[in-house]
């Protein structure tokens, strides 16, 4: 039993009190509703301050337009390159993390024997990859992806001076991004896998099911939501970074939207650094950034929404069966 | 009131009679032969120097505390095992001669004749003719309208087509708990296997889904050999026609069920089905 | 510890009203045959009033049995329970020859003694010790024992055999005696089922510790080893 019980709590000898008031219970309660309405009151802060700050300059222009003229003047400068670059980044790399990382959470919970060397030193690899920090992340694809992939195959088969893939490009950027969110990929989907309950695999597997079969036919259709949440969750956390993308494709300035994987593109979390810290005269830029802040936080946010609207119609689906 | 209506005519003649159904079913062949059968989770034995056989077109019943092996020996007969990490099997197992443990056994060939229906029934969160129609599938059965066929007939078969044949494409989660039970019935029947494992089937159902089961049971010997796991001695006598009792791992007694719940053999039987043990 | 003990403790008082019964039995048939022999007209009134107490306890034990057998024993304990019914059932019967007994004891002690009473009392305590050492049997868990006793019923119906060739020459010869006869016949009948009784009681008593039914099977005299 559990002995090192907190006094004021459970005072020894005195655990119930039958004339109503129990002052630990009351205590308690108090103290976790006071950390819930602080939680609520530091977000209701930021966001408060980002809409008031930033209301005035977010207009349908500024969603729409582009930095050719000044990127810095409040009148003139949109944000609408930045929208598409940071969309763009995040769905090449949700189509890159996904399915890694689902087959890995497949191989670790279907296939490995639980408890092996093998698959403790995984999943140890896995939890230190969680651990590493975003700008790390940023110097492995600069190293990994940009020198050592990118310039091999430059010289594989683009022979030319100017290097064609041997360079920042957003087909880096979303696989940096990808190593980044694949440990929460892979633990969501593991523990979407580890929730069903191994009487459908038996089932399936005792009427002649080989376990190919029963993996793609019982157990990942039913592991689909927790999988959609593995993706939301990175999602979320790549939307907003910028450290990964700062040497792998995100660009200060370009005068065009990029046209290929190999071209950079430029980013909202990056514009918004570069509004903050490159202005020639912050003070009157504020309006700009706080309204991209804003565009921002509107982005994560639509990109959720759309992925937990998705896994919602497919638990429905799935509760009313077929 | 109505569950002894529908459990009384069970006691079938044959079974109040002493050696009546040892003569009846002496001439049927034996189906499954184990000899000196062992088997390790690791390093502990769960099963020691098991051998007897069980006869084809015929109720067996497995009884013994919990931990006695009965179900680990269920699992060997269609290699559920094998998906266990770390299992190790000794001595032979034949099913019409063949040693299923052998490496050129087809392990998925052998569980499409030999069903297994689970203690927690496990309908697929699907349609209830999709229950049915993802095994036929596995069979490699197409043809939309045999599918259909086959479902009717294996739902007809497990006696739950009357109460589902209106609604066989909502989910089979809506099934009561007995429903589900006869559903998975129905899943293993619709492969034809020749034998069907049950491991304690009805443990999770009121008397009366219980009954539905046992009934169903006994109408599925005249096509299948069963064998099932139970802990509900008056079910083993219900419906089985033989009964082995195993003990720590060991086969103890096996006999016509008639003999080993009035007048078994060994004191160690005796104990255990009149309750007396340690 | 032992999981039925409840169980057990009523299935201990199920023997042991079987016992009382048997005794009840037993001392009926003593008086019915003493009151015959002594030509006491009052012992031969009390039998009435044991045989009333035995129905009674018939009737306690089958619903303690059927109580039992809802509990759904099986094995030892089934085997007990369905033959104490069985021995409750022919310790009735007992009970009920007594009184048989008795009454005819009455009508005979209304006449001059025919003859002296000495194959009677010698089939009455024939059939007796039938009856005790099956319940020997039955109290020490002793089949052997059961087995020996079944073949003496024989013996039993040869005498009866004899007592009404007796009886009827009696009668040919002098027709005044039919009535006292006839009360004796049936006297003599009645001994010759109670050792009928103590016989099925061997072997329910053989079929409760072998879980083998001899019943009919003329295998009575020849134990088989388990």
């Amino acid at each position: 039993m559990n002995t090192a019980q907190p006094p004021a709590i459970h005072p020894p000898g005195r655990h119930f009190r039958t004339d109503g008031f129990y002052a630990g219970s009351f205590f308690f309660t108090g103290l976790t509703g006071l950390a819930t309405f602080l939680i609520l009151a530091i977000l209701a802060i930021i966001l408060g301050n980002v809409v008031w700050e930033g209301w005035g300059s977010f207009s349908w222009r500024f969603l729409t337009g582009g930095t050719e003229r000044d990127m810095f003047s409040v009148e003139n400068a949109g944000v609408l390159p930045m929208i598409l670059g940071t969309a763009a980044r995040v769905i090449l790399m949700t189509i890159f993390v996904i399915p890694i990382g689902v087959i890995t959470a497949i191989y670790l919970t279907e296939y490995a024997r639980s408890g092996s060397l093998w698959t403790r030193f995984i999943r140890g690899a896995v939890n230190n990859l969680a651990g590493v920090p975003s700008i790390v992340f940023g110097l492995f694809g600069l190293g990994f992806f940009i020198a050592f992939a990118g310039q091999n195959l430059d010289r594989m088969f683009h022979a030319g001076a100017e290097p064609h893939w041997g360079k920042p490009a957003i087909l880096w950027a979303s696989l940096t991004l990808a190593v980044m969110t694949l440990p929460v990929v892979i633990v969501a989907t593991e523990e979407s896998l580890k929730a069903i309950p191994s009487g459908l695999r038996e089932a399936s597997l005792a009427l002649g099911a080989t376990k190919l079969e029963t993996i793609f036919k019982i157990v990942l259709p039913q592991a689909l939501p927790g999988i959609m949440t593995g993706g939301i969750l990175a999602v979320s956390r790549a939307a907003g970074e910028v450290a990964p993308i700062l040497f792998t494709g995100a660009a200060y300035y370009m005068a065009s939207l990029p046209k290929s994987f190999t071209d950079q593109f430029m980013d909202l979390g990056y514009h918004v650094f570069i509004l903050s810290t490159q202005s020639p005269d912050i003070e009157r830029t504020r309006p700009l950034l706080y309204a991209t802040v804003l565009a921002l936080l509107l982005l994560t946010f639509t990109l959720n929404i759309v992925a937990i609207f998705v896994r919602a119609r497919m638990r429905r689906k799935m509760r009313a069966a077929h | 009131m109505t569950v002894s209506e529908i459990t009384l005519p069970k006691f079938k003649v044959d079974s109040a009679r002493p050696g009546a159904s040892a003569e009846e079913h002496s001439s049927r062949a034996p189906l499954i032969d184990l000899k000196n059968l062992s088997f390790y989770y690791g390093r502990s034995q769960a099963l020691k120097d098991i051998s007897f056989f069980i006869r084809e077109k015929v109720v067996t019943a497995f009884i013994g505390p919990s931990g006695c092996g009965k179900s680990t020996l269920l699992r060997c007969l269609n290699r559920m095992n094998d998906l266990i990490d770390g299992v190790r099997v000794e001595g032979e197992m034949r099913i019409h001669g063949h040693d299923i443990n052998s490496p050129e056994v087809d392990v998925i060939e052998l569980r499409k004749r030999v069903g297994m229906v689970f203690q927690r029934s496990n309908p697929f969160p699907k349609s209830i003719h999709e229950n049915i129609a993802y095994a036929l599938r596995l069979q490699g059965v197409k043809d939309r309208s045999e599918i259909d066929g086959i479902v009717e007939n294996s739902l007809r078969g497990a006696a739950l087509w009357d109460e589902v044949k209106d609604r066989l494409h909502t989910s089979a989660l809506g099934l009561s708990g007995g429903q589900q039970q006869r559903l998975c019935i129905a899943r293993a029947i619709a492969i034809k296997p020749e034998i069907i494992l049950m491991d304690e089937p009805a443990s999770a159902l009121d008397p009366l889904a219980t009954a539905k089961i046992e009934e169903l049971v006994l109408d599925l010997k005249r096509d299948y050999t069963i064998v099932i796991v139970t802990h509900n001695m008056q079910q083993a006598a219900r419906i089985s026609d033989y009964t082995a009792f195993f003990y720590l791992g060991e086969l103890i007694e096996y006999d016509t069920t008639t003999k080993i719940f009035t007048n078994p053999a060994k004191k160690q039987t005796e104990d255990y089905v009149t309750g007396r043990f340690g | 510890m032992n999981m039925h003990r409840h169980f057990e403790t009523e299935l201990d008082s199920l023997k042991e009203k079987l016992l009382t019964m048997a005794s009840l039995a037993e001392a009926a048939v003593n008086r019915s045959i003493r009151a015959l022999v002594e030509r006491n007209d009052e012992l031969a009134r009390t039998v009435k009033a044991d045989d009333s107490q035995l129905d009674t306890l018939e009737m306690e034990i089958d619903e303690l049995a059927i109580s039992l057998l809802s509990k759904a024993p099986l094995a030892i304990d089934l085997r007990l329970i369905t033959v104490a019914m069985k021995i409750s059932h022919d310790l009735e019967r007992v009970g009920d020859e007594a009184t048989t007994i008795s009454r005819r004891a009455l009508e005979l002690g209304q006449e001059p003694q025919l003859k002296p009473y000495v194959d009677i009392p010698r089939m009455a305590s024939m059939g007796l010790d039938m009856f005790k050492e099956a319940l020997d049997a039955f109290v020490n868990r002793d089949p052997a024992k059961a087995r020996a006793i079944i073949p003496r019923d024989k013996e039993v119906d040869a005498l009866n055999k004899q007592l009404h060739r007796e009886l009827a020459s009696y009668m040919i010869e002098r027709p005044t005696t039919i009535t006292r006869c006839l009360n004796l016949m049936v006297i003599s009948k009645s001994l010759e089922r109670i050792a009928d009784h103590a016989t099925n009681v061997a072997e329910e008593v053989v079929y409760l510790y072998e879980g083998r039914d001899i019943r009919h099977s003329g295998k009575a005299a020849a134990p088989v080893t388990v």
